[in-house]
């Protein structure tokens, strides 16, 4: 695979993580916000392959996986609190979540 | 010989009267008060019976209380003939007193308290005798001192009983400052506190370490016996109930300042300087307070005020080197003044708490048990031949010219005036027209007796008990030397006073307010007791408040230490105001502060040029 230099790689990381970042910081919806954080997960995950491979070292796909495994948690866990915010405040907009403060 | 039971039967007491006191009759009350009392004495009696003669004290240790390096300090007892008449002293009168207080306190509240405190007072008294080291004596010192703190203030809910309390409390500190300060030297000089060791060491030591020793142990015996100058709280401390009065405040407590130089005898004898330090204030205390003594008008003040005078003779006696004289005389003052305050005590008792002699008179015909006991204490204080003021008085009075001449003729002086203020005081009270109003009546035989038997004491205890005669071993004294020309000039003071105060108070009565008048500024200086009081108030106590106010509590505390406590705590409330702002709730604001954080962060590893090099 005389191909695509690893940069390439690192950059399409760096620009989902960035659009994650963005979706985070700018979205109001609770869902969107939740699939901006997948995203910059997955970019990371991205990253962490590309060095894998450029490294010639299996330490990569191990955090690779290691992060799936707790997005999958993540997700098990975030999507039933939505479930449960949304049953009692009927919104998905996070900026009325905000009771903690105080 | 169990010398632990003679104070443990009066713990014994106080702690069931204590404890369960108030739920028990009066008569059960009397009963555990004045039976361990009792039972005590008749140890003491049996214990001093088996003595012998007895040429070193017989100590016994009972538990090793503080170990601490080389610092060894036993719980240890010990008794020599010096502590047996002590002891004799304290429990014989203090039976006397407990059982004259059954009438006294009869209709005052908290009899079960007054008891039990009594109670406590015999076993710190007699764990002050018996001590066989200074530490021990210091807790029964200490605590002597805690009784008659609580006892003065006995009457808790007037203010100046209470006040008058703390005076004394407080005047104590002073003393047993100089006290403690003096154990400590001893410890360093000596390596320990038994009297049998350091008594062994001292001669041995300079001159200059016994003297400071000596002083500063005179400090503590200036505060506990009320010598000049923290005489002061002794005649407040009548505010106590008149037994307390006799028992702590005149024949038993006061004189543990006696006792205890006379104890360390052997420091004085090789301490010249403190010795007649110890002699000087002696007789100037007696001297200062026989004058107070002569103006006063409560009844209860003259005979504190004659207390203190006494109690300057025996340090006139211990400071003569005349050591057994001093302790003679304790005996017979015990005697005669226990008698005197508790003869007050009656008087007041017949007159319903009334305390001024102007408004008694004429009480001979009305409570004659009292009156003729009263009077052979006053013939006894006045040092007339052969009762027992006359034989301890004279006793010191001879030594004290060995010493030093100026200080037998003040002495003489204050025995004139001694007998003077007494007789005042004896015909003020029962001769003349009965110048107050109520009926006054003869106070229960339970108060009668003691008086009868301390009246009997008064006329023949020196004479029966030949105190140095009976201490010759102890401090390996040499004949008293008998002088019968200064003992003629001592009797014919006190006789002068006697006859003085019949005239001006009995045959003319006008005659004492005629020469007060003619004397008035002089009268009322003595009448206000040199506004000492007065003086001490506004160079010691209003310094001290005011500034502890002003410099202590205003400044040092309030605003330094509170200061600096609040200061820490507005601080971290402003930051925490800053930063609050911060947590918003808001969780975009939060990535925000995060992303923000991760650029910053990014940024700084450029420009340091990349984490890892």
């Amino acid at each position: 695979m005389s191909q695509v230099p690893t940069s390439w790689f690192l950059m399409l990381g760096a620009a989902l993580f960035a659009l994650g970042v963005a979706g985070f910081l700018f979205r109001r919806n609770i869902i969107t916000v939740f699939m901006s954080i997948e995203l910059m997960l997955n970019a990371v995950n991205l990253s962490f392959i590309a060095f894998a491979y450029q490294l010639k070292q299996v330490d990569g796909h191990l955090f690779a996986f290691f992060t799936m495994v707790v997005a999958a948690a993540e997700a098990a866990v975030g999507l039933a609190i939505i479930l449960t915010v949304y049953r009692n405040r009927a919104t998905l907009n996070i900026d009325d979540v905000d009771s903690m403060k105080n | 010989m169990q010398l632990w039971l003679i104070p443990l039967v009066p713990l014994a007491g106080f702690a069931i009267n204590g404890l369960f006191g108030r739920r028990f009759s009066k008569s059960l009350v009397n009963l555990f008060a004045i039976g361990s009392v009792l039972l005590s004495f008749a140890w003491v009696l049996k214990t001093v019976y088996g003595l012998g003669d007895l040429p070193t004290a017989h100590v016994e240790h009972y538990f090793t209380w503080i170990r601490s390096g080389s610092l060894d300090i036993g719980c240890d007892f010990a008794i020599d003939r010096l502590t047996a008449v002590m002891l004799l002293v304290v429990t014989g009168i203090g039976s006397l007193i407990h059982i004259y207080a059954i009438g006294y306190m009869a209709h005052e509240g908290g009899y079960y308290r007054f008891f039990a405190y009594l109670n406590l007072f015999m076993f710190f008294m007699l764990t002050l005798v018996l001590a066989a080291n200074y530490a021990v004596l210091f807790v029964g010192w200490e605590g002597v001192g805690l009784c008659s703190y609580l006892l003065i203030g006995f009457y808790f809910d007037k203010r100046s009983a209470t006040n008058a309390g703390n005076k004394a409390f407080i005047v104590n500190r002073i003393g047993d400052f100089g006290f403690s300060l003096a154990m400590f030297l001893i410890f360093v000089n000596f390596h320990s506190l038994d009297f049998a060791r350091v008594f062994g060491q001292a001669p041995g030591a300079s001159v200059g370490t016994l003297t400071t020793i000596g002083l500063l142990l005179m400090v503590g015996a200036c505060g506990k016996s009320a010598q000049l100058p923290l005489y002061v709280w002794l005649p407040d401390a009548m505010a106590g109930p008149t037994p307390v009065s006799a028992l702590i405040h005149a024949a038993t407590m006061v004189t543990a300042g006696v006792y205890m130089t006379a104890r360390s005898w052997v420091i004085y004898t090789h301490a010249p300087v403190a010795m007649h330090t110890i002699a000087i204030v002696g007789i100037a205390t007696a001297f200062f307070a026989a004058t107070i003594g002569l103006a006063q008008n409560d009844i209860k003040k003259v005979f504190a005020y004659s207390t203190v005078s006494q109690l300057g003779y025996m340090f006139v006696g211990i400071g003569s080197g005349a050591f057994s004289a001093g302790i003679y005389h304790l005996v017979t003052h015990a005697f005669f003044k226990a008698l005197l305050f508790l003869g007050a005590g009656s008087v007041i008792h017949a007159l319903s708490g009334e305390q001024d002699m102007s408004k008694m008179g004429g009480l001979r015909k009305k409570i004659p048990w009292t009156f003729w006991t009263m009077a052979c204490a006053a013939v006894a204080i006045a040092g007339v031949p052969p009762f027992a003021g006359y034989y301890s008085k004279d006793a010191i009075l001879v030594a004290a010219y060995q010493q030093a001449p100026w200080i037998y003729w003040l002495g003489v002086a204050t025995a004139g005036m001694t007998a003077f203020y007494v007789f005042r005081a004896m015909f003020l009270t029962f001769f003349g027209e009965y110048r107050g109003g109520g009926h006054p009546h003869e106070s229960p035989p339970v108060m009668l007796v003691p008086l009868g038997v301390l009246a009997l004491l008064s006329l023949g205890g020196g004479f029966a008990f030949r105190v140095p005669d009976f201490l010759r071993g102890v401090f390996h004294a040499g004949g008293s030397v008998e002088d019968p020309t200064l003992m003629l000039i001592s009797v014919a003071a006190g006789l002068l006073g006697i006859a003085l105060a019949a005239l001006m108070y009995w045959l003319k009565p006008g005659m004492a307010d005629a020469f007060a008048g003619r004397v008035s500024g002089l009268y009322k200086l003595v009448y206000n007791k040199y506004f000492v009081d007065e003086i001490y108030d506004a160079a010691v106590v209003r310094p001290l408040v005011g500034g502890s106010r002003a410099l202590l509590w205003k400044l040092m505390d309030t605003a330094v230490i509170d200061g600096m406590v609040n200061g820490v705590g507005a601080w971290a409330r402003e930051v925490g105001g800053v930063l609050e702002r911060i947590q918003s709730g808001n969780i975009r604001s939060y990535a925000t502060w995060v992303g923000l954080g991760a650029v910053m962060l990014i940024v700084a590893m450029g420009l340091a040029g990349g984490l890892i090099r």
